[in-house]
């Protein structure tokens, strides 16, 4: 499968894994395994992490230490490698939340380092509000995955301990392992260690249970402190929005002048043909009615082509039965006029506000056209759901356009599905092809409907 | 003969009441909007529709299904309509109810005002005529039928003109051959598309249905 959906985002950067995209593009949760293995690896995981807190803290502590000795001049670039160390392992830590909430990682929240001099590098780093955030997280880290890692750790082996306590009590000298609740309560035989057995699966159940949350809730913490602030993810947000309304000025500005220029080079230019027609029409009335028959006759034809041409226009600006009949009714009528046999299904409530409608139906007639052109398809398959956001007239319209022709499309390849791309980016829409060559190919775009 | 038309465009509507009167036609009313033209249709019963697809209260598709609405209440009343431009889905569904009697045009076919004429007659005496670009769009696109692929092409040629409602002296003289000849080749027609003999507009307007069918 070939997803392009990294490129279809207005950000441009690849989605996720190396944690500079923009992060929008929501992967289908973690990976299915059974619930046992998970909270084995989980297991393994807590081995990892209960030392990481310990380096963690000890990171903390460096990274501190060298700032309040920053005034002697050497402590300037060991901030700067204690930074970069902390950067890093933070990093470390965003990879593994957004692998346990199945979640994109977020975008890197810090700001850029400037090509300045150490000191105006430091002072960069100690003013960016995620350096320090970064350094509450190592210190809460360093309490948060004793807490949850070493809870869940400790819940485990408590559950093996009891479970084996007999074979424990047998294997080992006589003075250790005798008094498994304190003091007060002392084993004198293996028949008595028997007793603390069923201990086991209550802690190993309890392991079971609490595993995966614990796990969660450490992924929370180091999601909320490690993610990008609210101020960052607008100015990411914003970021995004300028450039494609950058995008969406300069399509709509091509659109007009295209329409200028057909409107005068055509439709304009046989009204006025169709004037002189029938002005010499009627100076030749009285003298040559035969030429006048001729004239008339030529002038009529202007109308219908003039007419032909103002249609096309208005078919190219906005279909007539899209404002009838809406996507569904539109769609459907594109497909009847279509070379290869076409299946459309729709899943609407009722009509969409009016640019929503508008940009589906030519995001879907473009794919269609593509389809038609290229693929060498039997058969094409269009699909068009509208999914609601819970308690709200808002949600997500989903477009799927499905040909079993060759195969072998992508966004790069041609201008027809980049066109759809950016028209669909004005709208905060995204376009992704899967189309391994030899088909089959699909097109799945989608956009977000708020009203 | 009797006519209603239904057009919300003041300017369009004196056009054609002008372009039928003169041609003997009398326009027993005009309406401009959707509900009175039910109203108007089941009140007059005229002998043609001529209805604009466009018309309020909607504007949208309103006249299209206020005169399938009539249709309803009047079988196989006529009905002529006429749009800025023609949609086959609209076709389809105009016929939807296989009585024939539709003619469906552009609005500047009205400009040939003769050949307008003779449509409105021909929808008035139960046949039915097609736009032309409606019928183009069939043919080029609907070649994969395989009925329609064992056609000949002159064969193609009379159905299309059939489609535009033409009769077989028509379509004669417009392929420059005798009526006779285009006779045969709508038999062979009728025959290739499975249509039983019955009586021949009848079998007419199922070809062109078996077109908009593909």
């Amino acid at each position: 499968m070939t997803d392009y959906s990294g490129t279809a985002l207005p950000g441009g950067s690849s989605p996720s894994r190396d944690g500079s995209g923009p992060g929008r593009v929501a992967r289908n949760g973690p990976i299915p395994r059974s619930a046992l293995a998970q909270r084995m690896s989980l297991l393994g995981w807590s081995l990892v992490l209960l030392p990481g807190a310990v380096l963690g803290a000890v990171l903390a502590t460096l990274w501190i230490t060298s700032i309040s000795i920053a005034v002697l001049g050497a402590g300037i670039p060991l901030t700067l490698l204690a930074t970069v160390l902390v950067r890093w392992f933070a990093d470390l830590h965003r990879q593994w939340a957004a692998d346990r909430l199945g979640e994109p990682v977020p975008a890197r929240p810090y700001q850029p380092t400037p090509d300045a001099g150490w000191p105006v590098r430091l002072w960069t780093i100690l003013r960016d509000p995620a350096t320090w955030r970064d350094w509450i997280w190592l210190v809460v880290n360093s309490i948060t995955i004793w807490l949850s890692c070493g809870l869940s750790l400790l819940f485990f082996v408590f559950g093996v301990v009891y479970l084996t306590y007999p074979l424990i009590y047998q294997l080992t000298p006589s003075q250790v392992f005798r008094t498994p609740m304190g003091e007060g309560f002392r084993l004198h035989s293996v028949a008595q260690s028997f007793g603390l057995v069923p201990l086991g699966p209550v802690f190993l159940l309890l392991w079971y249970v609490t595993a995966v949350r614990l796990a969660n809730l450490n992924a929370r913490v180091i999601r909320a402190l490690l993610g990008p602030t609210e101020q960052a993810r607008l100015r990411a947000r914003v970021q995004q929005l300028a450039t494609s309304r950058a995008e969406s000025v300069d399509t709509q500005a091509g659109e007009l002048r295209r329409i200028e220029r057909d409107l005068h080079d055509g439709a304009q230019a046989r009204l006025v043909s169709l004037g002189m027609s029938l002005g010499l029409a009627e100076q030749l009335l009285p003298k040559d009615p035969q030429a006048v028959q001729q004239l008339l006759a030529e002038a009529r034809e202007s109308t219908s082509s003039a007419l032909t041409e103002l249609r096309d226009l208005v078919r190219g600006i906005h279909p007539p039965v899209l404002a009838d009949r809406g996507l569904e009714g539109a769609l459907k009528a594109l497909a009847l006029v279509n070379p290869i046999p076409t299946t459309v299904v729709t899943r609407l409530p009722g009509r969409l506000p009016a640019p929503i409608e508008s940009a589906a139906y030519f995001a879907v007639a473009e794919a269609l056209s593509n389809a038609i052109k290229h693929a060498q398809a039997q058969q094409i398959r269009i699909t068009v759901e509208f999914a609601p956001h819970r308690g709200g007239v808002a949600g997500e319209l989903t477009m799927l356009v499905s040909d079993d022709g060759r195969g072998g499309a992508s966004i790069d390849s041609g201008t027809g599905l980049r066109g759809i791309v950016r028209r669909l980016a004005a709208l905060d829409g995204t376009l992704t092809v899967d189309s391994p060559p030899g088909g089959p190919t699909e097109v799945r775009m989608s956009l977000p409907c708020v009203s | 003969m009797r006519i209603v038309i239904a057009e919300d465009l003041a300017l369009l509507r004196e056009g054609l009441i002008r372009i039928l009167r003169a041609n003997s036609f009398e326009v027993v009313e005009a309406v401009d909007n959707g509900p009175a033209l039910i109203r108007s249709l089941t009140t007059h019963r005229p002998d043609v529709a001529i209805v604009d697809v466009r018309l309020p209260p909607t504007f949208t598709d309103e006249g299209l299904r206020s005169a399938i609405e009539a249709r309803r209440q009047i079988p196989g009343l006529p009905i002529m309509v006429l749009s800025q431009y023609v949609e086959q889905i609209y076709a389809r569904e105009l016929m939807s109810d296989r009585a024939g009697a539709v003619g469906y045009l552009l609005k500047d076919r009205v400009t040939d005002v003769d050949q307008f004429v003779a449509s409105v007659r021909q929808v008035a005496t139960g046949s039915t005529v097609m736009d032309p670009d409606v019928v183009s769009a069939l043919l080029t696109h609907r070649s994969t039928d395989p009925k329609l692929l064992e056609l000949s092409p002159r064969e193609h040629e009379v159905l299309t003109l059939m489609a535009q409602g033409r009769s077989n002296a028509a379509i004669a003289a417009r392929m420059f051959v005798t009526e006779k000849t285009v006779s045969k080749h709508s038999n062979s027609i009728f025959t290739k598309l499975g249509l039983k003999p019955s009586e021949d507009d009848n079998r007419r307007i199922l070809a062109v249905l078996a077109y908009l069918e593909g």
